[in-house]
């Protein structure tokens, strides 16, 4: 059961106030036109699932009712912190992460 | 192997069953394997059955990081039925329940398979929309179903509350008695028995860390306990693990790992033969055997590798049955667990070739793929066997996620596993 701290109303609450709306940070291709079907089947469908650190969009359903990030361990549920949607910082963090993978899914 | 029998049975009665003969072997890997299986689930186990019994492929290995059917198998509430509403998930559920019909015989190993009938209610004016659709559907794809009134399921459920005055009142079910629940553990270990005997190796302990691809082929396994297997094909049936073992070969998939829960009250005298399922009010429950009542409900809303689940998830359940057995308020719980789920966003399995070649997915089956072991087992080896995918699998590849085909069985399985 999570504590999370909304970082709008700045205090901590219990996990049933919340609503996870699944993994943060996914960008919407920016024109659609030039989109091709194997960029929005990603985009729309498949997800890094990842055992470890993770980074949520979550709402404050019953609360604020604000979109949030949380970042957190899947494993051992520990929550590192939350954040607000225009914080840029973990945005910086998750492309240094990616770049040093190899580029999932450019196979198929 | 020693055949099983009731003259057996007797016979090691006599010395106290003192010296039955181990089930399976437990050999050391050897260095190369015509295919490896990651997974040793109901579904992997089910899969190395079928290659060494229809396909005469015995050079086969199963990797299985804990103990043989200690996943998602050994953690579901048995539930065994086809009443889904597409063609192509029924004919794929359909198969698996007709291979259940004959699997204790099949495996000389007693699954319990119990066909008590499988109700699932409506409790809206759409949800019987709904139930009808999904059993005409069923019986147009010859699936054996009903729509069953508030009185009909008075018959077969006389202590349900169907009175017109609760919260949400019974309107009616569709009804599968074909349906009905097994031993899950059994199922394990029967496949995996009669893969032994075939001649496959079951390796437990071990745990696969890496792949070996070579020119976007794959080639073998790294394993912590083993070091490096090599293989022509791997085949991997891991569920909740699905998207950890993907990135092991830089693969993505569109699968999501989440907790699902089940619990177990005390014992208690017979009182339901069948099984409830109702994606209303959100809950499930049948009787084991033993006699405790097994219930379930929904998953966490959240990603999670925890094997335990949340506590709302508890409170949620349990209302869910009251609202359907008000008389269960004073029975005690007795244990509670979770597995790892692996959802895809159509809530149907992934049974598909991959970019990488050589390498094949079976996954995806959510919290509904009991039911399926034996028949996602069987389309499996068949495609691994054949090099291509097995007619009822074809539905079920990776790119209907970039062509939109998907199948989208929601209606189905909400709830419901
Ligand atoms: C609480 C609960 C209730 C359920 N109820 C139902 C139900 O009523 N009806 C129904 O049809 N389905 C139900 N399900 C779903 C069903 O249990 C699963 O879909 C099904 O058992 C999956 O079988 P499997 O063999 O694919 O997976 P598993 O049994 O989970 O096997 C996968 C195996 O892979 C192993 N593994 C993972 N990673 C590695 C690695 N790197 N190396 C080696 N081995 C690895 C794991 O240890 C595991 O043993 C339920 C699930 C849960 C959790
Ligand atoms: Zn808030």
């Amino acid at each position: 059961m999570f504590l999370i701290h909304c970082p709008i109303c700045n205090e901590p609450r219990s996990e049933d106030e919340f609503h996870c709306a699944g993994e943060g940070h996914i960008q919407r291709p920016l024109d659609p036109m030039a989109t091709s079907d194997k960029e929005w089947g990603d985009y729309l469908f498949f997800r890094s699932n990842p055992r470890g650190t993770y980074r949520e969009l979550w709402q404050h359903t019953i609360g604020c009712r604000k979109y949030f990030y949380i970042k957190r361990n899947t494993e051992t549920y520990q929550i590192y912190k939350t954040y607000k949607l225009d914080d840029k910082s973990e945005r910086v963090a998750l492309d240094k992460e990616h770049s040093n993978k190899n580029k999932f899914g450019d196979l198929l | 192997m020693k055949k099983y029998s009731a003259f057996s049975l007797f016979k090691h009665g006599l010395n106290h069953h003192q010296d039955w003969q181990r089930v399976w072997r437990n050999p050391t890997p050897k260095k190369h394997y015509d295919i490896i299986i990651v997974g040793g689930g109901g579904h992997g186990l089910a899969t190395a059955y079928y290659l060494a019994k229809e396909f005469g492929i015995t050079n086969v290995a199963v990797i299985e990081k804990g103990y043989l059917g200690g996943g998602n198998t050994a953690r579901n509430t048995t539930i065994v039925r086809s009443n889904y509403l597409w063609d192509e998930s029924s004919h794929l559920y359909e198969h698996s329940l007709k291979l259940w019909e004959s699997l204790s015989q099949e495996l000389n190993y007693n699954v319990m398979f119990s066909q008590r009938g499988v109700l699932n209610l409506g409790h809206t004016l759409q949800d019987m929309r709904d139930i009808q659709r999904r059993v005409n559907a069923n019986r147009l794809n010859g699936i054996d179903g009903e729509i069953l009134d508030p009185q009909q399921i008075k018959e077969i459920v006389p202590y349900m509350d169907c009175s017109a005055n609760r919260r949400y009142p019974v309107l009616g079910a569709s009804w599968q008695p074909r349906g009905g629940v097994a031993r899950h553990d059994a199922v394990a270990w029967g496949f995996a028995r009669g893969a032994s005997e075939l001649g496959v190796d079951l390796i437990q302990q071990c745990q696969v860390t890496g792949f070996e691809i070579k020119n976007g082929m794959v080639t073998g396994v790294k394993t912590d306990s083993y070091g490096l297997i090599s293989a022509a094909k791997v085949g991997c049936v891991v569920a909740g693990n699905s998207g950890v073992v993907a990135s092991m070969a830089g693969l993505r998939l569109p699968i999501e790992s989440h907790p699902l829960q089940a619990f177990v009250s005390e014992p208690i005298k017979p009182i339901l033969d069948t099984v409830v399922m109702s994606n209303h009010v959100h809950g499930y429950i049948s009787q084991s055997d033993k006699g405790d009542l097994v219930i379930g409900s929904g998953i966490d809303h959240y990603n999670g590798y925890g094997q335990r689940g949340s506590y709302p998830i508890i409170e949620h359940a349990v209302a869910a049955i009251l609202e359907l057995f008000p008389n269960f308020s004073r029975v005690r719980m007795n244990r509670q667990w979770g597995g790892i789920v692996d959802t895809c966003p159509d809530a149907c399995p992934i049974i598909s070739k991959t970019p990488i070649k050589n390498l094949y997915f079976n996954c995806g089956w959510g919290t509904g793929g009991f039911k399926a072991t034996p028949g996602s087992g069987h389309v499996f080896a068949a495609s691994l066997a054949k090099d291509e995918m097995h007619e009822l699998a074809k539905p079920f590849s990776l790119d209907r996620f970039y062509h939109g085909s998907l199948i989208d069985e929601h209606g189905a399985a909400g709830v419901a596993h």
